[in-house]
């Protein structure tokens, strides 16, 4: 009997804790989301569900901008953390763990800091584009602040480890003796990576991808420090909905969708590229 | 509208940068080294809804039995108050002539997240914490006063602000009669540029729309900001406006924007970008250029020959309050010339006593080298006491109520957020 209920026993505190935390707000939240009203008069229930198709209407350019924003990010974590994660696995040596520490490092640092410091960084006449304008490389208004380049270098930048960290993880555990077995089997070293170290590395990708992906679509901190007025994403929309309009129904509906969206993107990237399908897919 | 006749030079009286003078709040600014954050004190402009004032009985009601508890919690905006290292000169002086000991904390960054943070805990009638705090006049004001937020003040309790504030800051539009509100301090939204990229003079708001300068023209996030500009702009007094007159302005900042003219709507970051010269020409608030002139930049301010606007930053208490007394011998005690004095010579904004003035004339006689010439330029500066005339091309907010609310973000809102 005991033994029985243990497992459930486990899990209560963590249950409890997403029951008192995530559910109970989320379904406030859902609740929120079709009220009318506004702060002064009071909000009242009227299930409205035209909050929605508003809200989506009115601010699709900022969903379609973030989605691109969270893609293009995301690729760009990818292209610069797999080989970083590649090298501290199987060149770190006896220094991994100091590698993966220069990893974190920036962490230890407030993430708004560190937005911040791009600012100081890429300025007009700053230290990176001041010299380069002089030596006649870029024109004299060339600017990267307040655009879009800066905004998904920013988020490339605050969310790398969360990409670089799990791929980490997928390849240490490869053993080198699986790559040795490929090249007695005359794989060149080219054909051992992609028959046999990209595959087996593909959950850590699916990982990363998603743990960079999500926060990045929903950001704004980098739009709002390093973005300019083209570059307003659906967080700061939420932002300016929730705490200056004070109008929570259109905050709470535009969340929902953001979920939504984010969820069934989710799953159709699982669908077509779950682990065990794409390994199949690759082994093949 | 007419442009006045007034001494221009009198309102660009910031011409020459100083090497560096001795008040504290630039060199707490440098020691934070990222004025941007620190500078977060200067708060948006925008000016809520009036409301019916309380019946008389509702102040006597409150303050009925209401006793002085010898504790003060004081929510104030970053490096808005005088300090002297870690300790606070005219809060150790409140404690020495009241026994009132006073928490003073740096709470508030803005308007929206504050009231944002507040408003749930006053709906249930919690205690917020604080038994005074201090909030731009403003939609966020507006709202905690038409929700019934605020504690109706006993000016029976007030009387060296009814002897020593200046008539401008009795009275105002925003809180008639000042029921819940004393002002704090006060500042001047107008244009700051950077001589080191701009080799004219600006004088106008037309000059924010100058092609010449595209992609280094900063402004405002706030909506009633940037919607205040552009309707001075036209010509119209921004506390008359239409919604014609709304729409024809958001179609002027729509304009200005699509040209690419516009690099950024700020928030208060616009200082660094103004320095660094990733904007030429800006929007800004007269105490933040005035803190970088003294610091030794070379940043000029204008107020707009079209006219600029003028906001206020109040003191006023909770209706959760635990001390209200003391809130409320604080709020008059500010308002002694000497201690509004000390107060001026650090924040460098519009102090509510004009006859601190005189007292900063006093206290640079009687001072040296820097100093001297620091509490002079302060003493002298228009940004600080500005002239009748100048005053006379500042204009106030419109007060806006619920549905006008709504009708003006639904019109000026996309402009910053395309």
């Amino acid at each position: 009997m005991r033994r029985r209920i243990t497992p459930y026993l486990l899990v209560l505190p963590g249950g409890l804790w997403l029951l008192a935390f995530l559910v109970v707000p989320l379904v406030f939240m859902a609740s929120v989301s079709t009220q009318q009203g506004d702060v002064v008069t009071g909000f009242t229930q009227a299930f409205r569900l035209a909050n929605y198709t508003d809200a989506l209407v009115a601010y699709r350019t900022q969903f379609l901008r973030s989605a691109g924003y969270g893609l293009a990010g995301t690729g760009l974590a990818l292209l610069l953390g797999y080989p970083v994660a590649y090298w501290i696995a199987f060149r770190g040596g006896a220094h991994k763990s100091t590698y993966l520490l220069l990893v974190l490092l920036p962490f230890f640092v407030s993430f708004v800091l560190r937005t911040v410091a791009w600012r100081f960084l890429l300025a007009d006449d700053g230290i990176l584009l001041r010299p380069l304008k002089d030596a006649g490389l870029l024109p004299e208004g060339f600017h990267v602040l307040q655009t879009a380049a800066a905004v998904i270098g920013g988020l490339t930048y605050n969310y790398l480890p969360f990409m670089i960290l799990p791929i980490y993880v997928a390849l240490e555990r490869i053993d080198p003796r699986v790559v040795e077995a490929a090249r007695d089997l005359y794989a060149t070293g080219r054909a051992a990576f992609t028959r046999v170290v990209l595959p087996l590395s593909l959950p850590g990708v699916f990982a990363g991808v998603l743990m960079t992906c999500v926060p990045m679509t929903s950001d704004y901190v980098n739009a709002s420090i390093l973005g300019g007025p083209a570059n307003t994403m659906i967080g700061n929309i939420i932002q300016t909905q929730y705490l200056v309009n004070n109008d929570y129904p259109a905050g709470a509906a535009l969340s929902f969708i953001l979920m939504a969206a984010m969820l069934a993107g989710i799953f159709a990237y699982a669908r077509a590229l779950g682990t065990e399908n794409v390994l199949r897919v690759v082994a093949r | 509208m007419s442009t006045p006749a007034h001494d221009a030079a009198l309102l660009r009286g910031l011409t020459r940068p100083r090497a560096r003078g001795p008040l504290t709040r630039r060199d707490a600014l440098r020691a934070a080294g990222l004025s941007a954050a620190g500078l977060g004190l200067a708060a948006c402009g925008v000016q809520g809804r009036t409301t019916a004032p309380p019946e008389k009985d509702a102040v006597a009601e409150y303050w009925t039995g209401k006793q002085q508890n010898g504790t003060l919690r004081f929510a104030n905006w970053p490096l808005y108050i005088d300090k002297a290292g870690k300790r606070y000169p005219t809060l150790e002086r409140f404690t020495r002539d009241t026994g009132i000991r006073v928490t003073y904390r740096e709470a508030i960054q803005d308007n929206p997240s504050w009231f944002g943070k507040i408003q749930p805990q006053l709906a249930a009638n919690q205690d917020i914490g604080y038994d005074l705090m201090v909030m731009t006049n403003g939609i966020h004001l507006g709202r905690a006063m038409a929700l019934g937020y605020l504690v109706p003040l006993d000016h029976s309790r007030l009387p060296t602000f009814a002897a020593n504030a200046g008539p401008r800051f009795k009275d105002p539009a925003y809180d008639p009669g000042n029921v819940y509100t004393v002002p704090w301090q006060s500042g001047i939204t107008g244009i700051a540029y950077n001589p080191k990229y701009v080799d004219e003079e600006i004088t106008r708001i037309a000059d924010l729309w100058n092609p010449r300068y595209k992609g280094k023209v900063g402004m405002m996030v706030d909506t009633q900001d940037i919607a205040n500009f552009a309707l001075l702009s036209l010509g119209v007094d921004p506390e008359y406006a239409t919604e014609a007159d709304w729409r024809r302005a958001a179609a002027r900042l729509q304009e200005q924007r699509d040209a690419g003219i516009v690099r950024k709507y700020y928030e208060n970051d616009y200082v660094d970008a103004l320095v660094r010269g990733d904007v030429w020409v800006c929007m800004a608030w007269s105490g933040d250029i005035f803190q970088q002139v003294a610091e030794g930049q070379d940043l000029r301010f204008t107020v707009p020959l079209e006219g600029g606007t003028i906001w206020t930053d109040n003191m006023c208490v909770p209706k959760t309050a635990r001390n209200p007394v003391d809130a409320l011998t604080f709020m008059d005690y500010v308002y002694r010339p000497p201690v509004a004095t000390a107060l001026a010579e650090y924040i460098n904004y519009i102090p509510p006593v004009p006859a601190t003035q005189d007292l900063i004339r006093k206290d640079a006689a009687g001072a040296d080298g820097e100093d001297r010439e620091s509490l002079k330029l302060l003493a002298g500066s228009p940004l600080i006491f500005p002239a009748a005339a100048d005053l006379a091309r500042l204009r106030t907010y419109q007060t806006l109520s619920g549905t006008s609310e709504k009708v003006f973000e639904r019109i000026f809102q996309p402009v910053t957020q395309g």
